[in-house]
């Protein structure tokens, strides 16, 4: 095909784990030196590939975490304890050690920066990590697109990123982040205690008239709920984008 | 095999199955659900099905008269290039052949079409010959919103982004343009055996 020959094909590279930062007890960024990394948009993702000395193999896509302006491009992973591939990148993994991967992969669920609608960002667990590599891109592009995160995790310590997130907020007025946490609730918890419903899109969302651009990243039941609740709050249904991340995968 | 990722040893899967997972996936038992935006809500009483472009009488069917179409029930591998595998899904619908009955054209492809706007490029040969279906049923029961309902494409011998979601008709044209996928980095064709998931695989 013509458009395969111009386009060039995304070839498999090595990259290897310069850092391992771990985000939550289940959860750890592998950050790469990657040679040949041509370069990618805050939203895409990669295919990693690991091989068994036998010549097995297994294939898992990962969002990347990291601004396109990062020296170094980040994957953040959650260990699915009856996985194949996250229990590998979350546990045995060793800073030194090297990762095959080809990417970057998405041209969809993307956000350039060049764009001044206001970003509604919501996430659900790891679904988070598309949303930071925006996250991030925004701050190093020095941004101010205002910018509303509405984050889900289980219980205060599987909020990945926390600290980060905090210090971003407080640093720049146009980004403000919500929490809910759907488990379990520190004592004097200040922000919300129960899973995404239409009272919490009304409080934190922006008002359609704004023209937002929703980007909902997470398992699948609430990406199907959120997106349908902005749907019926008035929001253009094309200005919501969706990208998932069940139970499925490893 | 020039790089090993040290210490990795994989879940291996039992042979049986393994001769009908392509290079790349691994089987699942539930059905994930992958889509780019809001899950499109169409009443029966307004659903259409449409054949158009090359074509000297466009075709279209309500419900009602597409559910009188004969349909088949057929049992297949779907293969998602986010790397899962479902083995031995059954699906009932109208063969794509029962729809292209009687029609002469000298398109040799297809733009397959979606409400809520989706689109996926195909040739026209892949979706002939018992190759291909506009699926209604999944395990028996009316397919999930979710899952493409009221009707999708089912094209189970490529990645299943072709199997179009919430498909609206199908479009008989001249030449490949990509669909929505296809013009995000995804492949023209996507035959998983050859692992043809991105540009230039």
């Amino acid at each position: 095909m013509a458009r395969a020959a111009v386009l060039g094909r995304l070839n498999w590279q090595l990259g290897s784990v310069a850092e391992l930062v771990q985000e939550t007890p289940r959860v750890s960024s592998l950050v790469l030196d990657l040679p040949e990394w041509p370069g990618h948009l805050a939203g895409q993702h990669v295919d990693v590939r690991l091989t068994a000395d036998d010549g097995y193999q297994a294939e898992r896509s990962y969002s990347i975490a990291s601004a396109p302006e990062d020296r170094r491009l980040a994957i953040t992973v959650e260990r699915l304890d009856d996985g194949e591939v996250s229990p590998y990148l979350v546990g045995e993994v060793q800073t030194g050690d090297k990762i095959e991967l080809r990417g970057p992969i998405g041209g969809y669920f993307v956000w350039r920066g060049n764009d001044d609608r206001p970003l509604f960002l919501v996430a659900g667990g790891s679904g988070v990590v598309p949303l930071m590599a925006m996250i991030r891109h925004r701050a190093a592009i020095k941004s101010t697109t205002p910018t509303r995160l509405l984050y889900s995790s289980r219980s205060q310590e599987d909020i990945i990123y926390r600290a980060e997130l905090d210090a971003l907020s407080a640093a720049e007025d146009s980004l403000t982040v919500a929490h809910c946490l759907t488990r379990k609730q520190p004592p004097g918890w200040r922000g919300y205690a129960r899973r995404i419903d239409r009272a919490m899109l009304e409080e934190v969302a922006w008002p359609k008239e704004q023209n937002p651009i929703a980007f909902v990243c997470g398992p699948t039941p609430l990406v199907e709920g959120v997106a349908s609740l902005l749907v019926d709050m008035g929001f253009d249904a094309a200005s919501i984008k969706t990208e998932r991340f069940g139970p499925t995968g490893g | 095999m020039s790089f090993i990722s040290r210490g990795f040893r994989g879940k291996r899967r039992d042979t049986a199955s393994s001769s009908r997972v392509p290079p790349g996936q691994y089987v699942v038992n539930d059905f994930p659900v992958l889509s780019a935006g809001p899950t499109p809500r169409v009443a029966l009483s307004e659903w259409t099905f449409v054949v158009e472009g090359e074509i000297d009488q466009p075709k279209k069917w309500t419900w009602e008269e597409f559910r009188k179409l004969p349909a088949e029930e057929v049992t297949k591998d779907i293969h998602c290039v986010t790397k899962w595998t479902k083995l031995d899904t059954v699906w009932s619908g109208v063969s794509i052949d029962t729809i292209l009955d009687g029609v002469e054209t000298a398109a040799e492809y297809v733009m397959a079409f979606s409400y809520g706007g989706y689109t996926t490029n195909l040739p026209l040969e892949d979706l002939t010959g018992g190759k291909a279906w506009v699926a209604y049923e999944f395990d028996g029961q009316p397919l999930h919103p979710e899952h493409g309902g009221p009707a999708r494409l089912l094209v189970p011998h490529l990645y299943f982004w072709k199997s179009a979601k919430w498909v609206r008709g199908l479009r008989l044209v001249n030449e490949d343009q990509p669909g929505f996928w296809e013009s995000n980095g995804y492949n023209m064709y996507g035959d998983p055996w050859r692992e043809q998931r991105y540009w230039g695989d």
